[in-house]
């Protein structure tokens, strides 16, 4: 199973739309069964990263702000979608194969907690 | 003075920054207002406000912002400003910086994705807050909302599909809510239904709502030319590739380049052109026929059939692989039988068209045509229901469509009984089932030529005269339908 998460240096990119940088990890359900892949994006395109993700079979998505139609796309594709997370993309990633990411969290390494 | 709804961002950050000023001016405030907080008086402010430090992190945010992104203000401290705003104006940070180096107010136009998933056009006024020392202290941000003023992308297009689509029944509502949905990819559509659904209408609202909308759109039948022409025409062709082929021609895919191409009845593709689709969707190049060098194309595919694909794979007329290509997306219009409430509605519609097309006078159904109408199934779906309504409004002499100014062959279809001819002859007959699906219209038409022909005992004079038909044209459906023989027909015809 796959979990996409957008991202900006060691955080959850602030947008979905602005994303130009990408983490895929795979997981087991409880562990990752692999070293999650960095991918750098040509450009930033909701569009494009919306054809990405479900051309990937991503089950999860991790972002910050997106748009209601994407997010209502993502579900219609049966995609689960943790929006407008704040903080550490590896924290986010802990917390969402633990089951305890939920969408407008404000991890604490946001503010520089944790 | 507080600032007012309404005041210059511009305004209220001069406000804000007297509020924040050293001496005198904080000794008078705070002598003044003693318990009021800095927070306090920006919640009065009916804008989003930020205030961060030197390293753009949050020190206080107001209410209209904290309700804009649906953080919390305790929950915002200490965060990176643009994490907050979550705004397409921070260039990761520089924008912030720059206002902090050169300690010049900026105001840039841009927008935020807010916490009700809204992307809000916004007016970002950047100010520095001075301190005791020469360099800024941090910065205040003040939004304006600028969605009043500036019209939403897409807002035209939208307009655009409600013209061209009609329908308010909960499926075709469904099928509204997809098309924005789909036009916000580049995976290819497959859009299924019967014919006369409305397919094209759809493809081309997918096309107008995509970021691809300036580029062309250009739809090609797959099921209307022979093999070798459509591939030329999909492709394109060199010079000299074969004879007749006496300049370049681009084809269709480098004619929509940067565009979509809408491939319609690609059900009856034939198969070996189906490998080259195939291949083409997979690398975006291909060699046009009789050349060498690879084109390279930016093209989005949206597909559409009446034919059932699944079936087709199963029966080996269609690749599995490229169904799989071309199904990421699936789009299925239901049949007019399925849209309750849009039957009316269309009616209504295509009425008052056709009435001013047609300088006619025609201004409404009566209530019996009316209640015919809606007792139809509708085989032929919207175009024909479209088709009827034009030939009422070219029929009727006055300004109500009555029972007789119907197509005839709407009653042999309700029922056989009205047939004056039908009826004695055979009443053991059964009435024909009143809806019928899963069938194309050819096999349709077939059906009840064949029925009618039943009724009337082979008499095809009658069978035309109920059909609604002239002879002419009965007999060049029963000769397209191969429901005569060539010798029968000679005979046939020379009797009725």
């Amino acid at each position: 199973m796959k979990i996409l998460l957008t991202v900006q240096d060691n955080s959850i990119a602030p947008r979905f739309d602005q994303a130009t940088e990408i983490m895929i990890a795979e997981h087991d359900g409880q562990r990752l069964t692999a070293e999650p892949r960095t991918i750098i994006l040509p450009h930033r395109s909701a569009e494009e990263l919306s054809d990405l993700i479900v051309k990937e079979g991503v089950e999860c998505v991790i972002c910050g702000g997106i748009e209601e139609s994407f997010h209502k796309f993502f579900t219609w594709k049966k995609i689960t979608v943790i929006d407008g997370i704040i903080g550490g993309h590896a924290e986010a990633l802990q917390r969402c194969l633990a089951g305890e990411l939920l969408p407008g969290t404000v991890l604490p390494s946001a503010q520089g907690k944790g | 003075m507080l600032p007012r709804r309404g005041d210059k961002p511009e305004k209220i950050v001069r406000m804000h920054r007297r509020i924040n000023a050293p001496e005198p001016m904080n000794d008078e405030f705070s002598i003044k207002f003693p318990e009021v907080a800095v927070e306090n008086l920006l919640d009065a402010i009916p804008h989003g406000i930020a205030v961060v430090d030197r390293d753009c992190k949050i020190v206080a945010i107001n209410q209209t912002l904290e309700v804009l992104t649906g953080v919390p203000l305790a929950d915002a401290l200490g965060v990176y400003v643009d994490f907050i705003l979550r705004s397409n104006i921070a260039r990761r940070g520089r924008t912030f910086r720059e206002v902090l180096a050169s300690g010049e107010t900026q105001a840039i136009e841009g927008d935020i994705v807010s916490r009700d998933r809204r992307k809000i056009p916004m007016r970002f006024t950047i100010a520095p807050l001075r301190g005791h020392g020469a360099e800024p202290a941090g910065l205040v941000i003040v939004l304006d909302d600028l969605s009043e003023v500036v019209n939403p992308a897409g807002l035209g297009t939208d307009v655009d599909i409600a013209e061209s689509i009609i329908g308010q029944s909960p499926k075709m509502r469904e099928v509204f809510e997809l098309i924005p949905l789909m036009a916000h990819t580049e995976a290819s559509v497959l859009i299924t239904g019967e014919t006369g659904t409305g397919k094209d209408k759809i493809a081309e609202a997918i096309h107008k709502r995509s970021s691809r909308a300036a580029k062309p759109f250009i739809k090609i039948n797959c099921g209307a030319l022979p093999e070798s022409l459509l591939e030329s025409e999909l492709f394109g062709y060199v010079k000299g590739a074969f004879t007749g082929a006496v300049k370049d021609k681009p084809g269709m895919f480098r004619l929509a380049q940067g565009g979509t191409l809408f491939l319609t009845e690609i059900g009856d593709m034939p198969l070996p052109l189906q490998v080259k689709l195939l291949s083409v969707l997979d690398d975006h190049e291909f060699f046009p026929l009789g050349g060498e060098k690879k084109i390279q194309v930016d093209v989005r595919i949206i597909a559409a059939t009446h034919r059932p694909l699944k079936e087709r794979v199963a029966e080996g007329l269609f690749r599995e692989d490229l169904y799989y290509r071309l199904n990421v997306l699936h789009l299925h219009l239901p049949p007019l039988r399925e849209r309750e409430t849009d039957t009316r509605f269309l009616v209504n519609h295509f009425l008052r068209t056709m009435a001013e097309r047609t300088g006619s006078s025609v201004k409404s159904f009566g209530d019996e045509a009316l209640r015919l109408l809606m007792d139809y199934a509708f085989p032929g779906n919207i175009r024909e229901l479209r088709n009827i309504v034009e030939y009422c409004v070219n029929i009727c002499q006055s300004r109500q469509i009555e029972v007789d100014d119907l197509p005839k062959y709407l009653f042999t279809r309700l029922a056989p009984a009205v047939a004056p001819v039908a009826a004695p002859i055979l009443p053991e007959q059964p009435p024909p089932p009143p809806r019928e699906s899963g069938q194309d219209w050819q096999s349709i038409e077939k059906a009840l030529i064949v029925e009618t022909l039943t009724q009337t005992r082979g008499n095809r004079s009658k069978a035309a005269a109920l059909l609604g038909w002239g002879r002419t044209t009965l007999w060049r459906k029963l000769k397209t339908h191969g429901l005569v023989s060539p010798a029968g027909a000679r005979i046939e015809n020379e009797e009725g």
